[in-house]
C-alpha cells in the first residue's frame, strides 16, 4: 500500500470536466426526430403504453411529432406524466417502453421513444430551448377553485406530480420540503450528465407555473411538522417523503474518513457550482449494484478518478441497474466485480485505504481492493425514528408504507406514493404515477364523492 | 441474361427505359448524361413555335412526402421548352449523331392549324430523330392557350392534329394522352383514327399540392399566387396502369402500341406497365428525385426478373397480365378467400385488428384467452385484403383461397363452379344461365 491516501480536487481541467458532465444523449434534431417518429407503427393497444408506468399514449404523441403538432404532443405526454421531460432523460426506457416496442420483434431496434419524448417536451418545459418557436399559452388550465387544501409532504417527483394534478383539479396544495430546493432525487440524486443545464429546477418551475401550489422548504415531519397536525389543518395529506436514510454495510470502519454515502456525495456534486472543487480519490471503490452505484461510479470517473471499481454481491443479471446502464458504466471506464461482499475496511492513519472482499460463491476466498475513497450504494430506507409517530399510526410493510390501488394509506385522509411506499419500483416515473393516481383519489375524497 | 433490346414502332433501343419529355430532356447536356448513365432512349422536351415561351422565376415543383421525406407525389408548372427552336434542333441533331444506338424522340406541341404542322414537322425530322411524340397532355399553362390537354380532352382535335402530323411526317408518330378525362378510350381511339402509330400515357394530372399553413395561400406560390400543376410520381402509377390496361384490353384499341408512363421508380413498376400492355416505359419523376443513376436498378432488376421467369426478351413479358384484367361483373362470386396471419412473422402491432374492428368486418381478434394475439376469425372474414394492406410485415398476412368445405361466414359449400354477377339471382338484369 502506498504511503498516503490520494484524494484531491481538480484532477481534470475545467474543459475536460465540462465534456465529461455534458448531456449524455444530446437532444434529437428536428430531422432525427421525424425520421424516428416515422418508424412508429401506431400500434393498436400499444405494448409501449402498457409498459409505461404512467401510461403515456406513446403512439399518439409520436404521431403528433410527425404531423408537426408539437404542442399537442407535449400535452399528450405531460397530461399523463407531468415530469415527462425528466423521465425522457432518466427512465430506463430499455426495460420499459422501448423494450415493449414491436420494432424489436421486427428488426431488433426499437423506436427511440425516450429521445422523442424529450424532443416533444423540450420547448414546453424549457421555453426557448430550441430554435423553433414556442407557443406561450399555458398547456394546462386550472379548474374552478374548490377551496380544498391538501398537504403534500415531500417535494420530489411523487409530491410534485400530486400537487400539480391537485392544482389542475382546482384544489390548493402546500408542498412541504425538508431541503432548500424542490425536485427530490431529480435535483439531488440523479447523475449530472443525465440532467444538465439545471433541467430539474426548470422543470419544477414549469410545474409550479400552474399556480395554486404553495411551497414551504425546510419543513419536515418529525422536526417542524407532524402528521397529526397536517391531518387537522388540511382536507387531505399526501406523503411522498421518499427514502430518508441509507443502508449501512454493517462492518467495522464505516465511520472512517474516506467512506461516504453515494447519495450524499452525488447531492453535493449536483449542487456544486464548479466540479473542480470536488475532492475525489485516485482509486475509488463503489459497493452496490443499483442505479446509484452506477451514477457514483461513472461520476467519480468523470471527476478524474483513475481506477473505479463497482463491487456487487451477486451476478450481473441480479443488479438493479439495467444492462444498458452497466454497459454505459463500463464504456465510461468503470470496472465491475461481481459475487463479492465487503468483509473489512482497511485503515491506515485513521483513513480508509482499502476494502477486503469475500467471494459470495466461494466463502473464505478473499481479496483486497486498494481505495482512497469508498462509496456505499447498497440501498436506501426510511428512517422511521426521525418521523415522529408516523410509523406508529400507519400500516407498514417491509418498512415502507402500505397503500392500496388508489395510493390510500391505512389512515383515512392520508395518501402516500413514491419510494416510501411498499411495492414501488424506485423510479421517477413510478413516483409520478403514484402522485397522479393519489391526486385523482384525493379529488374524489375531498369532493365527497 | 435476358435481352433487354426493345423495338417500338421499328425504333430500337438497348433497353425499354426512355426518359419522358420533361425537364431532364430539355438540353443536350442532360440527355448526354442520361445516355452515359445507360438510359435506352429519351423523348426531347416539347418543342413549340418561336418565340419560345417563358417560365416563372419562382417555384416550378411541389412534392408530397412519405416517410423519410421520400417523394410520393410530385407536381410541376413548367411549360414546354423555353429555348429557341434552332438551339434545340441543333442539339437534337448532335445527340442523335453521338448516340446512334439510343432512341431519340422529339415531343411537339403546335397550334390547331395545318400550316404549323406543315412548317415544323419537316424541320424537326431533319434532325435525324427517330420519332415524334405529340404533347396533348400538359394540363397547365399551355392548355390555357388551346394546346396540351386542351387538345387531348377533345377526341376530334386529337384525331385532327394526329392526321396533320402524319401527313407531313415520315418517322413514327406517338400521341401522348392526358389522364384529365373520364374515359381514356375515346382519346386513344381518336389517335388511332388520326393515323398515330402509338400512344404514350399518362401525362400529368391537374393538381394543387397544398396550402402554406403560415400564409394561407396555395403552396408553392410565386409572389403569393399559384396555379394548378401537373401531378406525377409514384402516387399516380395506379391511375396510369388502369388507363394503359384499358387500351390494351379494349376490343377497339387492342394492339395499339403503348409507351407506358406514370410513377415508374424501380424495375417492378416497369414490370407493371409492361405486363399490362406497354412495350416501352418512360420515366421522369424518379430521375428528377434521384438522378439518372436509378437506371442501374431498372435495367438490372428487369433483367434478373426476366431470367427468373424464364423469359429471354422484354417482348415476352409485354401484355402478359392483360387477360387477367376484366370487368367487375365477370369476377367469380363463388370464390372464397380468407386472410391468414403467420404467427411466426407477426410482430404484434395490432394494426390488422384495429382496422378490421373499426372499419371493416370485426374478423381479427385482439386477445385470445386473455393474451394479446391476432388471429383471423374465418366466420367473419370476407377476404377484403385490408389487413394485408396495412400490415407492416411483408407476407405476414396472406389471402388463402378456400378450396373445399363450407365457408363458415355464409354456411355455403365451396364449389369449383364459377358464377358471376351476370347470372346472379340478385341481379335484376341477369342473363339466364
Amino acid at each position: 500500500m502506498s504511503d498516503k491516501a490520494d484524494i484531491r480536487t481538480g484532477r481534470l481541467s475545467d474543459e475536460k470536466l465540462a465534456s465529461n458532465f455534458a448531456d449524455m444523449h444530446p437532444p434529437l434534431t428536428k430531422s432525427e426526430a421525424i425520421i424516428d417518429a416515422d418508424r412508429c407503427y401506431f400500434c393498436y393497444d400499444a405494448p409501449c403504453i402498457t409498459a409505461c408506468p404512467t401510461g403515456i399514449d406513446i403512439p399518439g404523441f409520436i404521431q403528433k411529432i410527425r404531423s408537426g403538432n408539437l404542442r399537442g404532443s407535449a400535452h399528450t405526454i405531460l397530461s399523463a406524466n407531468i415530469m415527462g421531460g425528466m423521465c425522457a432523460r432518466v427512465c430506463p426506457t430499455e426495460v420499459l417502453c422501448e423494450e415493449a416496442c414491436v420494432r424489436n420483434t421486427h428488426e431488433d431496434r426499437p423506436v427511440r421513444i425516450g429521445m422523442l419524448q424529450r424532443y416533444a417536451t423540450e420547448d414546453v418545459v424549457v421555453p426557448g430551448s430550441k430554435s423553433r418557436s414556442s407557443q406561450n399559452a399555458p398547456l394546462f388550465q386550472r379548474a374552478p377553485a374548490t377551496g380544498k387544501k391538501v398537504a403534500v409532504v415531500g417535494g420530489g417527483p411523487a409530491g410534485l406530480s400530486c400537487a400539480h394534478r391537485l392544482a389542475v383539479l382546482g384544489h390548493s396544495a402546500t408542498v412541504f420540503e425538508p431541503r432548500d430546493k424542490l425536485g427530490g432525487l431529480n435535483e439531488y440524486g440523479i447523475a449530472a450528465y443525465k440532467t444538465p443545464d439545471d433541467f430539474a429546477a426548470r422543470e419544477v418551475e414549469f410545474i409550479l407555473s400552474i399556480g395554486g401550489i404553495e411551497v414551504r422548504t425546510n419543513s419536515a415531519i418529525g422536526s417542524n411538522l407532524s402528521l397529526a397536525e397536517l391531518r387537522k389543518d388540511y382536507d387531505a395529506v399526501f406523503l411522498g417523503f421518499g427514502l430518508t436514510g441509507v443502508n449501512g454495510l454493517n462492518i467495522e470502519g464505516e465511520q472512517l474518513e474516506g467512506v461516504a454515502n453515494a447519495v450524499d456525495y452525488i447531492a453535493m456534486l449536483r449542487q456544486a457550482p464548479k466540479k473542480s472543487t470536488l475532492p475525489v480519490g485516485r482509486r475509488v471503490v463503489v459497493i452496490g449494484g443499483g442505479m446509484t452505484a452506477i451514477d457514483i461510479a461513472v461520476q467519480s470517473k468523470a471527476l478524474g478518478a483513475e481506477q473505479v471499481t463497482m463491487v456487487y454481491r451477486r451476478g450481473q443479471e441480479n443488479m438493479n441497474a439495467s444492462g444498458y446502464e452497466q454497459e454505459f458504466a463500463q464504456i465510461r471506464g468503470v470496472n465491475i466485480r461481481l459475487w463479492s461482499q465487503p468483509r473489512k475496511l482497511l485503515v491506515e492513519g485513521g483513513r480508509v485505504r482499502g476494502v477486503e472482499f469475500e467471494s459470495t460463491q466461494t466463502p473464505g476466498q478473499t481479496y483486497v481492493l486498494e481505495a482512497d475513497m469508498v462509496f456505499k450504494a447498497i440501498g436506501q430506507k426510511v428512517l422511521w425514528d426521525r418521523l415522529g409517530d408516523t410509523a406508529q399510526i400507519l400500516d407498514l410493510k417491509n418498512d415502507r408504507i402500505l397503500v392500496d390501488d388508489e395510493r390510500r394509506t391505512s389512515l383515512r385522509g392520508v395518501w402516500a406514493g413514491g419510494d416510501c411506499v411498499f411495492g414501488g419500483k424506485d423510479l421517477t416515473v413510478s413516483a409520478v404515477q403514484d402522485g397522479k393516481v393519489a391526486a385523482i383519489s384525493i379529488d374524489r375524497f375531498v369532493r365527497g364523492q | 441474361m435476358a435481352d433487354l433490346t426493345t423495338t417500338f414502332l421499328g425504333i430500337q433501343s438497348p433497353n425499354p427505359f426512355w426518359l419522358a419529355s420533361a425537364p431532364p430532356t430539355d438540353k443536350a447536356y442532360n440527355v448526354n448524361r442520361a445516355f452515359e448513365a445507360g438510359w435506352g432512349g429519351a423523348v426531347w422536351k416539347t418543342l413549340g413555335e418561336d418565340p419560345p415561351i417563358v417560365n416563372v422565376n419562382g417555384p416550378r415543383y411541389g412534392a408530397i412526402h412519405g416517410n423519410d421525406r421520400r417523394v410520393l407525389g410530385f407536381n410541376n408548372i413548367e411549360l414546354i421548352t423555353d429555348r429557341p427552336l434552332a438551339t434545340n434542333l441543333a442539339e437534337i441533331r448532335q445527340i442523335k449523331r453521338d448516340w446512334p444506338d439510343r432512341a431519340l424522340i422529339v415531343s411537339v406541341m403546335l397550334p390547331m392549324n395545318e400550316q404549323s404542322w406543315a412548317k415544323y414537322v419537316p424541320m424537326i425530322e431533319d434532325t435525324g430523330c427517330d420519332g415524334l411524340e405529340l404533347n396533348f397532355g400538359c394540363p397547365h399553362g399551355m392548355s390555357e392557350r388551346g394546346m396540351g390537354s386542351a387538345v387531348g380532352q377533345v377526341p376530334e382535335y386529337i384525331q385532327q392534329a394526329a392526321a396533320w402530323c402524319k401527313k407531313f411526317a415520315r418517322v413514327p408518330v406517338i400521341v401522348k394522352l392526358t389522364p384529365n378525362i373520364t374515359n381514356i378510350l375515346p382519346a386513344a381511339k381518336a389517335a388511332q383514327n388520326g393515323g398515330a402509330d402509338a400512344v404514350s400515357l399518362i401525362n400529368t394530372l391537374n393538381s394543387i399540392m397544398r396550402v402554406d399553413y403560415d400564409n394561407l395561400t396555395i403552396y408553392p406560390a410565386t409572389d403569393g399566387k399559384g396555379s394548378h400543376g401537373g401531378y406525377c410520381g409514384p402516387a399516380v402509377k395506379p391511375i396510369a396502369l388502369h388507363m394503359v390496361a384499358e387500351i390494351a384490353r379494349s376490343r377497339e384499341t387492342r394492339g395499339l402500341p403503348i409507351s407506358g408512363i406514370g410513377g415508374i421508380t424501380d424495375w417492378r413498376d416497369a414490370v407493371d406497365f409492361l405486363a399490362l400492355g406497354a412495350t416501352t416505359v418512360q420515366v421522369c419523376t424518379a430521375a428528377m428525385v434521384y438522378g439518372f443513376k436509378i437506371i442501374d436498378d431498372l435495367v438490372d432488376g428487369l433483367s434478373n426478373y426476366l431470367d427468373s421467369k424464364g423469359f429471354t426478351s422484354v417482348s415476352q413479358l409485354v401484355a402478359k397480365a392483360v387477360p387477367s384484367v376484366t370487368d367487375w361483373q365477370y369476377l367469380n362470386l363463388n370464390h372464397v378467400d380468407k386472410a391468414y396471419i403467420d404467427q411466426d412473422l407477426c410482430i404484434q402491432c395490432g394494426r390488422c385488428h384495429i382496422v378490421c374492428e373499426d372499419t371493416s368486418h370485426q374478423a381479427i381478434t385482439a386477445t385470445v384467452n386473455g393474451a394479446r394475439h391476432f388471429e383471423v376469425i374465418d366466420a367473419e372474414c370476407v377476404g377484403c385484403n385490408l389487413c394485408v394492406s396495412v400490415c407492416p410485415v411483408e407476407n405476414c398476412i396472406t389471402m388463402r383461397p378456400m378450396r373445399s368445405g363450407v365457408d363458415p361466414r355464409t354456411g355455403r359449400a365451396i364449389t369449383n363452379v364459377k358464377a358471376d354477377w351476370t347470372t346472379h339471382p340478385n341481379n335484376p338484369g341477369r342473363k339466364s344461365s
